[in-house]
């Protein structure tokens, strides 16, 4: 049996069993993810979208679906350490839902901060679900969001009512064992919903982590709806597990006059690709689209953006910054599309990557599709190592050159950290940049 | 504000002696000859491409520039063979004609590690954010700037004038012995020439030493030199009084390039 072949038998033990007492529509969706994911397969490098990054690791070897946490669940002092505050989280172990792990504390009346598995259930939440769930990410040209989609079964959902301002950040973890299972290395298919609802405003901190180190595959889908006027920041941390593979795709979708703050910070994984689109969908919405991937050993991250510029009078300014040391990989492709009728955008793209060593490696391809001729569009790259002019300005001062490379290192990171609007979620990841820098 | 009496003469701080130096394998330095003693102002003028502002990257430490022959003795030390930190360590400050902006890093934090990397090979203690924030308020009034500054990346879009200031800042927070000032006023308003020479002024002392390199006489109208320096061609083809100044400002720079030419 093909690899496919495999994943279309998983899928009818799963279909027969684990999904079992789904409503008719989301059995639908699924069924029409399998089928295409069938049609796609796994991509190739000579598909060009998928020039830099192969997915080999992945396509060669068989991952068992996992069904339930595995015995024993992580400490509660694991999910202490990977969560960024002390407020409401919704954690999941291998995909699947950990209530024992979670806390909704001090949620403000009407949010929800559950499990997308409890919110289908629900009469009112499952009307929710139903509207958004699976509406956005684009499972019908990814093979990767159509296989998550297709094992549907579980994941977060945040609801943020009209008008409501929730002042603590709302956590979301999803943890990988990083063990192998009895029959090998197993795959999870994380799935978030997050809806911000008119006026409202609110942070969701997503954290993917992996506490063991072996082989194990993490295939991620999030969906976020910033409804109008509303003001929204996601942060989206990934910790996976030094032998971790990560596909992700990530899709936000913007209503009028909304704001989002998308930030990206990229640590972990041995591959790691993340496909994120942004649509603006209504006039005057802003984005902040802000990366940051740390990588060192032979680690290969790869981060694909799409800004989708449907409406006039929107702002989007995007930066990734990429430190590789060591043999790592770093590839960026920001692709910006202004549509017809799209007047009087605003939208900026950079992209930075500094080499720490000979060996490392970045690839940075900015593409830009525009298609109205009233419009500020900006882009530009850099890979390099450490700059010398820099580097004698701050010995010129007094600094080691040592420390010198270690400020300007760190400024790559800094840089990126300084958009972030919370300054807990900031203070946070500004501590793990620099651990991870040290 | 200082006063230098007649014949009293500080302890030489700088010698510099037949300096050569290349970049590229261009030699830009022919043998410059140079004594700064303490509590003596030096203005280095010249024409555009005459070297200035390679002796004061020269003495500095850039790894870009290669001395080919020559000595530079600070403090009685070989100069050229410390590293750039080194000096600055030892109390060497350069004002950059063309200031590094540095991504991500707060001109607070720049400040504050530079400070406390001289402080503690002083055998000084190190200064915490707050203590150090204390120490730096004066020293940004006396800048005219308040400390929305401090929190902007180094230099990072900053105009030209502020960068020139953030200079100055810098040198009043280190308090070198030896400050070398490259073309800190071009490009400077009058206010912000004002503000950046009444600055380094109050900073003179009588155990520091002030070069300034400049292509123009307007900043020596409120800093006095004591000695005023031509440097054409790689060498300094002349010295004299601050009055020498004032005749290059009326007379240009070429009658020197032919007096050079003859002797």
């Amino acid at each position: 049996m093909n690899v496919i072949d495999r994943y279309l038998a998983d899928f009818e033990a799963f279909a027969g069993n684990g999904a079992s007492g789904a409503p008719t529509w989301l059995t639908q969706i699924r069924q029409g993810a399998i089928a295409r994911f069938a049609a796609l397969g796994f991509p190739t490098t000579k598909q060009e979208e998928w020039r830099f990054t192969s997915v080999a690791p992945i396509a060669d070897r068989r991952f068992l679906l996992e069904h339930a946490p595995r015995s024993p669940l992580p400490a509660p002092s694991d999910i202490d350490r990977l969560c960024v505050g002390v407020g409401p989280r919704v954690v999941f172990v291998n995909g699947r839902h950990a209530p024992g792990l979670s806390s909704g504390a001090a949620l403000p009346a009407g949010v929800q901060a559950t499990s997308l598995a409890a919110a289908i259930g629900n009469a009112v939440s499952g009307d929710l679900a139903r509207e958004h769930l699976a509406r956005h990410a684009g499972w019908h040209d990814s093979a990767f969001a159509a296989l998550n989609t297709a094992f549907l079964a579980d994941g977060a959902f945040v609801h943020v009512p009209a008008g409501v301002t929730l002042e603590q950040p709302l956590e979301v973890l999803f943890l990988s064992s990083g063990r192998p299972g009895a029959d090998g290395p197993t795959v999870s298919h994380p799935r978030s919903l997050f809806v911000i609802e008119r006026g409202a405003e609110a942070a969701v901190v997503e954290t993917y982590a992996g506490l063991g180190d072996g082989v194990y595959w993490s295939n991620a889908v999030t969906e976020i709806v910033v409804r109008e006027g509303a003001r929204a920041e996601l942060y989206r941390v990934q910790r996976e597990g030094p032998q971790g593979l990560q596909i992700a795709t990530t899709h936000s979708r913007q209503e009028r006059d909304s704001f989002l703050g998308l930030h990206v910070l990229t640590l972990g994984a041995a591959l790691a690709r993340h496909d994120i689109t942004t649509v603006l969908a209504g006039a005057g919405a802003e984005l902040i689209l802000n990366g940051l991937y740390l990588l060192s050993a032979a680690q290969h991250a790869d981060h694909h953006t799409v800004i989708d510029h449907a409406q006039p009078h929107c702002a989007s300014h995007e930066y990734f910054n990429g430190v590789l040391a060591e043999r790592a990989h770093g590839v960026f492709n920001g692709r910006i599309v202004v549509r017809p009728g799209a007047q009087r955008t605003d939208s900026k793209q950079t992209n930075n990557n500094l080499l720490l060593s000979t060996e490392a490696r970045a690839d940075s391809q900015p593409q830009l599709e525009i298609y109205a001729d009233d419009v500020k569009c900006t882009h530009g790259s850099t890979v390099g190592p450490i700059d010398e002019t820099q580097l004698y300005y701050l010995r010129s001062r007094g600094l080691s050159a040592e420390a010198a490379r270690s400020i300007l290192t760190y400024g790559f990171g800094a840089e990126i950290l300084d958009r972030m609007r919370r300054p807990a979620v900031r203070e946070r990841l500004d501590r793990l940049v620099r651990e991870r820098l040290a | 504000m200082r006063e230098k009496g007649k014949g009293e003469t500080g302890k030489v701080l700088l010698e510099v002696r037949d300096l050569h130096a290349s970049v590229e394998g261009r030699e830009i330095l022919k043998g410059v000859d140079l004594t700064v003693r303490t509590g003596e102002v030096h203005a280095i003028m010249g024409p555009n491409g005459s070297g200035k502002s390679t002796l004061a990257q020269v003495l500095a430490g850039h790894p870009a520039y290669t001395v080919t022959a020559g000595q530079v003795l600070y403090e009685g030390r070989d100069l050229l063979a410390m590293a750039p930190e080194e000096r600055a360590r030892a109390g060497v400050f350069l004002a950059f004609q063309y200031p590094v902006a540095i991504r991500g890093i707060t001109n607070a934090y720049f400040l504050r590690s530079a400070v406390n990397a001289i402080r503690k090979h002083r055998g000084q203690e190190e200064l915490g954010p707050v203590e150090f924030m204390d120490a730096l308020e004066e020293k940004l009034r006396v800048i005219g700037w308040d400390s929305s500054y401090l929190t902007r990346p180094v230099n990072e879009g900053f105009s030209g004038g502020e960068k020139k200031r953030n200079e100055i800042l810098q040198l009043a927070v280190l308090d070198p012995k030896l400050a070398i000032l490259d073309e800190t006023d071009s490009g400077l308003d009058i206010d912000a020439l004002k503000t950046v020479a009444q600055t380094v002024d109050k900073l003179r002392r009588p155990d520091n030493a002030t070069v300034l390199v400049t292509h123009y006489y307007r900043i020596l109208t409120h800093i006095q030199p004591d000695v005023v320096h031509v440097l054409a061609a790689g060498r300094i083809v002349k010295s004299g009084g601050k009055d020498l100044a004032l005749e290059l400002e009326e007379k240009g720079y070429d009658w020197l390039r032919t007096e050079a030419a003859v002797a």
